[in-house]
């Protein structure tokens, strides 16, 4: 009862107290309130900034050419159409490249966490000799370019031997180039897209479980593997998600490894890549078209295309926002 | 003796189980990346000759590097291009995604909408997608046509010509100019980053601020004496994350030009050669930048 009448009072006399506070009431208020509004434009402008091209494509990818040189039409489509769609599907061959991409970014990312997770807790959680120096080569292994030691990758897997042995047995090295296999071999050992990153990130995790949890599964014991798989991995799934969603989406758009590993699997990201020349090629040979196709209707098509890509991870990341921003700020990466 | 004998009952198994958690790496790295770098090294002073039969390197000396500062046309040009991009935008990335966080880390409504959306560009301007956008030269340059022609003047490019026609600066008011109308550019770059200070300026409890406050601190004043200092690693952690990331974007020109060099010429000891002054380059500036800034960061704890 009297605090409500004092709350009255205090909202009825904003005067009074301004008065009182010698004009500070009020200047604070006005500067309070006009920063608010400075904040707001400045962070619509700036999220305007980032979707402005994705909201462009999609309004260019439901047009018609001839829509595309009208300059009364600049967002909303005059003639509706789908046909792009159907166009980029085709030389995209959407269908095969889009189950191509799912298999192998799943798998590689499953791939890649694992190993990731047994290498970040191992760095985390054990004493041995040298530690300090094999993490130093997990750093190198983030800061070193692949472009580096891409040249030499190439020959190592065209003429693949282990110590020899195929040679031995067969007479003449492997050929791995165009197989899947040096891929998920890299990835197997650490060195796939970005996989220094994810040790980097889920060490910093696990390094923040008290020892005593560990200590108290060894008092009742659980040996060294089982404390691991019924202790610590039932923590760790929130980072674990967030790493296999990176890994997942940036191997989704990966072009460099795709392009040297995977030369004869169809991928998105490859498929992407080049469809600008499907697309001219297609205008000169199937429509007779000596020019070639033309600037603007070609960058609709790369827009459809790259729509076309990015549709399946906006869908995920619709649903799965969360686990992508807050288990990393929840990490709390330093060096 | 020494060593063996701190490792010893417990310590010893768990020293051994250990290395058998990090044995994948070990193994990783010696195979994929400890011996291609010295092959890559070792190729890049030799004239490499593939054939059926397998590789023949003849050893040439500094031929290849020699050939790549001396002979090429595009080499020096696109190395010294490259890197002063990288240089400016790892600049303004760092500013931008921090400003970026200082606003984020307040309250207000959609806070989470706006989250979202500035993480948006690290699924949408990755690998593939970054190099479609900036293909588009030619379209580029049609549009620039279409802006000439229509004669609209935005009040930035008033103020540019104001500023480079007072002919103070010209040259730094050009790189300045050249950053904001490539905001988006360096928006698009900045999404992890803004995550990272984020995690940061969230770990600092708010009864500091409330300390300072108490004592008389402005929010001026608050903001260079306990903001910056708290989230200052995060700067190194940051900066070193940029380059690297700079380096893997698909519209570096440079690295087009070496993997063109690799896989349409054949020709893998110059694009070795090539590729290892980037490196060389790229890790000496990190080197550097990151002792620099280790110099004048701050751990509380």
């Amino acid at each position: 009862m009297t605090k409500a009448r004092a709350a009255k009072r205090m909202k009825g006399s904003f005067w009074e107290r301004n008065k009182l506070s010698e004009g500070y009431l009020l200047k604070k208020t006005i500067y309070d309130f006009v920063y608010k509004i400075a904040r707001a434009a400045l962070l619509f402008g700036m999220c305007f900034l980032i979707l402005q091209p994705i909201l462009m494509k999609i309004s260019v990818s439901f047009m018609e050419e001839r829509d595309l040189y009208n300059p009364m039409v600049i967002s909303i489509p005059e003639h509706f159409t789908t046909a792009n769609y159907q166009l980029t599907a085709q030389f995209m061959s959407y269908g095969k490249s889009l189950v191509n991409t799912l298999i192998v970014s799943l798998t590689i990312a499953l791939l890649q966490i694992t190993v990731s997770t047994l290498v970040g807790y191992g760095f985390a959680r054990f004493n041995f000799p040298l530690k300090k120096f094999w993490f130093a080569c997990v750093i190198l292994v983030i800061v070193i370019p692949p472009q580096t030691i891409s040249t030499s990758l190439h020959l190592h897997f065209r003429y693949f031997d282990i110590f020899g042995i195929f040679k031995a047995l067969t007479g003449e090295a492997l050929n791995l180039r165009g197989s899947v296999l040096p891929y998920y071999l890299m990835s197997a050992g650490c060195m796939g897209l970005k996989s220094g990153l994810y040790i980097y990130m889920i060490r910093q995790f696990f390094r923040n479980i008290p020892k005593e949890l560990e200590e108290a599964a060894y008092v009742d014991g659980c040996g060294t593997l089982k404390t691991f798989v019924r202790i610590m991995l039932p923590d760790a799934k929130p980072i674990l998600t967030s790493c296999f969603l990176f890994s997942f989406v940036w191997q989704w758009t990966d072009n460099f490894y795709s392009k040297m590993f995977l030369g004869n699997i169809s991928l998105l990201a490859k498929e992407l890549a080049v469809v600008a020349d499907r697309m001219d090629a297609w205008v000169v040979n199937t429509l007779k078209i000596p020019g070639g196709a033309s600037v603007g209707y070609t960058n609709c098509i790369v827009s459809t295309g790259t729509l076309m890509v990015i549709v399946p991870l906006l869908i995920l990341y619709l649903f799965a926002q969360k686990g992508f921003v807050e288990s990393i700020s929840s990490s709390g990466i330093k060096m | 003796m020494k060593k063996r004998k701190k490792y010893t009952g417990l310590e010893r198994r768990k020293a051994i189980s250990g290395y058998l958690f990090i044995s994948p790496f070990i193994i990783g790295f010696l195979a994929f990346m400890v011996v291609p770098l010295f092959q890559s090294l070792y190729m890049s002073f030799c004239n490499v000759q593939v054939s059926p039969e397998g590789i023949t390197n003849s050893y040439v000396g500094l031929s290849n590097y020699i050939q790549a500062f001396t002979v090429d046309t595009e080499f020096n040009r696109l190395l010294v291009e490259e890197i002063s991009r990288m240089c400016i935008n790892s600049v303004a990335i760092m500013v931008f995604s921090f400003f970026v966080a200082l606003i984020l880390n307040q309250k207000f409504k959609g806070r989470a909408l706006v989250r979202a959306i500035f993480f948006l560009p690290v699924i949408l301007s990755s690998g593939v997608i970054l190099g479609v956008e900036t293909d588009n030269a030619l379209l580029a340059s049609v549009q620039s046509m279409v802006e000439e022609t229509t004669n609209v003047s935005s009040v930035s490019d008033t103020l540019q010509t104001i500023l480079i026609t007072s002919g103070i600066g010209a040259r730094a008011f050009e790189t300045v100019f050249d950053i904001v109308d490539g905001i988006y550019d360096v928006a698009i770059a900045s999404g992890i980053q803004i995550i990272i200070f984020l995690s940061g300026l969230q770990t600092i409890s708010d009864s500091m601020y409330e300390a300072a406050s108490i004592e008389g601190c402005t929010a001026w004043e608050s903001f260079w004496k306990i903001t910056f200092p708290m989230v200052s690693p995060l700067f190194l952690v940051n900066w070193v994350y940029t380059i690297v990331d700079f380096c893997m974007r698909s519209d570096n020109e440079l690295i087009e030009k070496i993997s063109e060099q690799m896989i349409a010429y054949i020709n893998y000891g110059f694009a070795s050669a090539m590729s290892w002054v980037y490196f060389v380059v790229i890790l000496s500036i990190i080197g550097i930048t990151s002792l620099l800034i280790s110099k004048g960061v701050y751990y509380y704890d």
